[in-house]
């Protein structure tokens, strides 16, 4: 009996205890700071993404507050851990909002998340910028959540584009990983872009995310020998795709998306010759670019920034910006900022179309040379 | 006897009453926000599972791995049907279409719960495991795949009907009908089959029959448990319904104890509160969790509550008289 009354008290006392920790919290920070809200998968199988993302924002962050602040006040990034699940991210961000009473929210880092917190985002009408949630769905009928990311429709036809005009290639084949609602998405549009340019596509191989074998889809687009091979997909599948295409000597040119990025550091034999999509290029000569990496390294221990990084620095620096062009942080006078955004920032020149969407944003077309990500050229699809 | 039960009902429906009503002033006064009735909302939903797990794990004593696939099937068919009747535009009140909703989804969920106990209830611990494990897997791979419901992206444009006042009162509901199913003649035949399952049939028990009841009474509130997740999400992903779902809840039942519903209960209340309250330690939070489920583990193996449920009735009792008082679903001493 005593030890059913320890267990019960244990119990009510776990209860209790959520008050008053949420007490503490809400109390804790100074007046005189903008908080701003981060939400992004910081544990589990997405962490690399929420992590850099939230690296790049950290740095921004230190930036803005370095130069000042905004009118005088400095940057809170108060960060969240949404395990990349729905549930949690919904419940981050409720806790953003009531507790910690955030101005504007980046994120969420996945799609998925980002949805699942959509209808509640637009109901309290939050300004909300998502570095990287690609879904078309993301900023659909929500006048306060932008996307500082261009969409996966847009990367597919760049990638189509820059395979009819400066591969100059004529048919191509798509592999397709079943179930990956990015990698569908992609290649949909690029098959739809890519037929429009006059080339046609001569072969669709589908495989599944789990898939450790890709010799049956690969025999086949050697015997029809196209002329690019666009895989969209992210290292751990893409790295073994090329690996067996150069053990099969296939020697059409693969193209891929930003899903790509990382390839060359243990696929550098393989991908050696390949194109990718992607949002910034390490080697550009603009300036912004290089002192970002500089900076990025510089807090990171030497690490090398990759897109999810560029993409939640540029993503806090415009939200800072239209906070400090509202002259307030009332999410109506944000949200109006925002919509007259033109930041040019490492990942290109960000204004917003009336969805919320990156307009005209700059493709950075990468060339897989000798283990090094070398820029080759941007596409802008009209 | 009479005089007792007529007591406990009093006390209990005091109880509940009181406890509505201490959250009704809460939300009145804006003590408790929409972050805290969201997680009340998701304790609730994750009540429910974990009850609805409770009827197979504990008093069948199977090991059923594949609860998340179950919630899927609810959360899916009842968000299509919920969709498709607001499509409509026939005039119904909200709590109508709610409960209409969770009506399907846990009919659906319990015929394929039906389809899928018959053949695989002939088989026993690890190896009924593992068959559940497949058959979640392969209810989520089909969603991933089924276009009509969003395919891989998910579901979207589900209105959103459960709010805390409604979904207070559904579990309370899916309590009490639990409980009786649980006390019923086929609630104690199938604790007998758990008991031993030989000697049962023995006594006349039709043990298949009734692993298949219990197999299908659990999926149709998981499927309940899954139609409320939908309509308080407003969108579901079939990326949630994975593996690791499943042990959740499993671990939630484990922990409250095998057989106890108030364990159920009360372990599902700590476990969805738990990692909300660590959030201040932000990365070392999911190890604190764990750690405190390894330490729980160790020191109370049995669970929580073991197989004992907790009685508010006997519970002042024995305040009062100073007596102890041992009480379980099924009679049995506490382990």
């Amino acid at each position: 009996m005593k030890k059913k009354v320890v267990s019960v008290l244990l119990a009510v006392l776990f209860c209790a205890s959520i008050f008053t920790f949420a007490g503490c919290s809400s109390s804790g920070s100074g007046k005189d700071t903008i908080k701003i809200g981060f939400i992004g998968p910081l544990s589990g199988d997405a962490a690399i993404y929420g992590t850099s993302a939230k690296a790049g924002a950290d740095l921004a962050v230190k930036e803005i507050n370095a130069a000042g602040g905004i009118n005088g006040k400095n940057i809170e990034l108060i960060a969240y851990d949404s395990k990349g699940d729905q549930t949690e991210a919904i419940n981050a961000y409720n806790r953003l909002r009531d507790q910690d009473q955030v101005v504007a929210v980046i994120g969420g880092v996945l799609s998925g998340e980002t949805l699942a917190m959509k209808d509640i985002m637009v109901q309290d009408n939050m300004p909300v910028l998502s570095p990287t949630a690609t879904a078309v769905d993301v900023t659909a009928n929500a006048p306060n959540i932008f996307r500082a990311c261009f969409l996966d429709d847009y990367q597919g036809v760049a990638a189509a584009n820059f395979s009819t005009s400066n591969l100059s290639a004529k048919t191509a084949a798509v592999m397709i990983c079943k179930g990956n609602p990015y990698s569908e998405g992609v290649s949909a549009a690029f098959e739809g872009a890519f037929t429009a340019n006059g080339g046609t596509i001569a072969d669709e191989e589908s495989y599944s995310a789990s898939d450790k074998d890709y010799s049956a889809q690969l025999t086949k687009i050697k015997e029809l020998n196209p002329d690019v091979v666009f895989v969209p997909d992210y290292v751990q599948i893409v790295g073994p795709i090329l690996q067996k295409a150069k053990e099969m000597g296939i020697t059409a040119k693969f193209v891929g998306a930003d899903g790509w990025d990382g390839v060359q550091t243990e696929y550098a034999d393989a991908a050696q010759g390949n194109y990718f999509t992607n949002h910034y290029a390490a080697d550009s000569p603009s300036e912004t670019v290089q002192n970002f990496i500089k900076a990025y390294k510089a807090a990171n221990s030497n690490k090398d920034p990759n897109s999810f990084a560029a993409l939640g620095y540029d993503a806090v620096h415009t939200m800072a910006e239209a906070i400090k062009s509202a002259g307030s942080t009332d999410s109506k006078a944000i949200i109006t900022a925002l919509n007259n955004t033109n930041y040019t920032g490492v990942t290109g020149t960000l204004k917003f179309d009336s969805e919320g969407n990156p307009k005209d944003k700059e493709v950075t077309i990468i060339k897989i040379d000798g283990g090094q990500l070398k820029f080759e050229t941007t596409i802008v699809n009209k | 006897m009479d005089k007792n039960k007529r007591k406990a009902y009093i006390i209990n429906t005091i109880s509940i009453i009181s406890l509505y009503l201490v959250f009704f002033i809460l939300i009145q006064t804006k003590v408790m926000n929409k972050y805290f009735m969201g997680i009340a909302i998701m304790t609730c939903i994750m009540i429910i599972m974990a009850m609805s797990l409770n009827i197979v794990a504990g008093f069948l004593g199977e090991m059923a791995l594949g609860h998340a696939g179950f919630m899927a099937i609810g959360a899916y068919s009842s968000a299509y049907f919920s969709i498709a009747l607001m499509d409509t535009g026939f005039p119904l009140p909200n709590i109508i279409v709610l409960i209409l909703a969770m009506l399907v989804g846990g009919i659906v969920t319990g015929i394929m719960g039906f389809l899928i106990g018959t053949p695989t209830l002939r088989l026993r611990g690890d190896y009924l495991g593992i068959v559940t494990i497949g058959f979640s897997e392969i209810i989520r791979i089909f969603f991933i795949n089924f276009e009509p419901t969003g395919g891989a992206a998910g579901l979207k444009g589900i209105t959103k009907l459960v709010n805390f006042n409604n979904v207070y009162w559904i579990t309370i509901v899916i309590i009490i009908l639990i409980f009786t199913f649980g006390r019923s003649k086929q609630g104690r035949a199938i604790i007998s089959i758990r008991e031993d399952e030989i000697a049962s049939e023995a006594a006349g028990i039709p043990t298949t029959r009734y692993k298949v009841l219990a197999f299908t009474v659990s999926s149709f509130f998981a499927g309940i448990g899954g139609a409320l997740y939908a309509h308080y999400q407003a969108f579901v992903e079939p990326s949630k319904f994975g593996f690791m779902f499943s042990i959740e809840m499993f671990v939630i039942v484990v922990l409250g104890g095998l057989g106890s519903l108030t364990g159920s209960i009360v372990a599902a209340i700590v476990l969805t509160v738990l990692p909300e309250m660590l959030r201040g330690f932000a990365e070392y939070r999911l190890l604190v969790y764990s750690l405190a489920l390894i330490v729980m583990m160790i020191f109370r193996p049995q669970g929580m509550l073991g197989r004992s449920e907790f009685s508010l009735t006997k519970f002042i009792e024995s305040l009062i008289l100073r007596k102890d008082i041992k009480n379980s679903i099924d009679g049995g001493e506490t382990r």
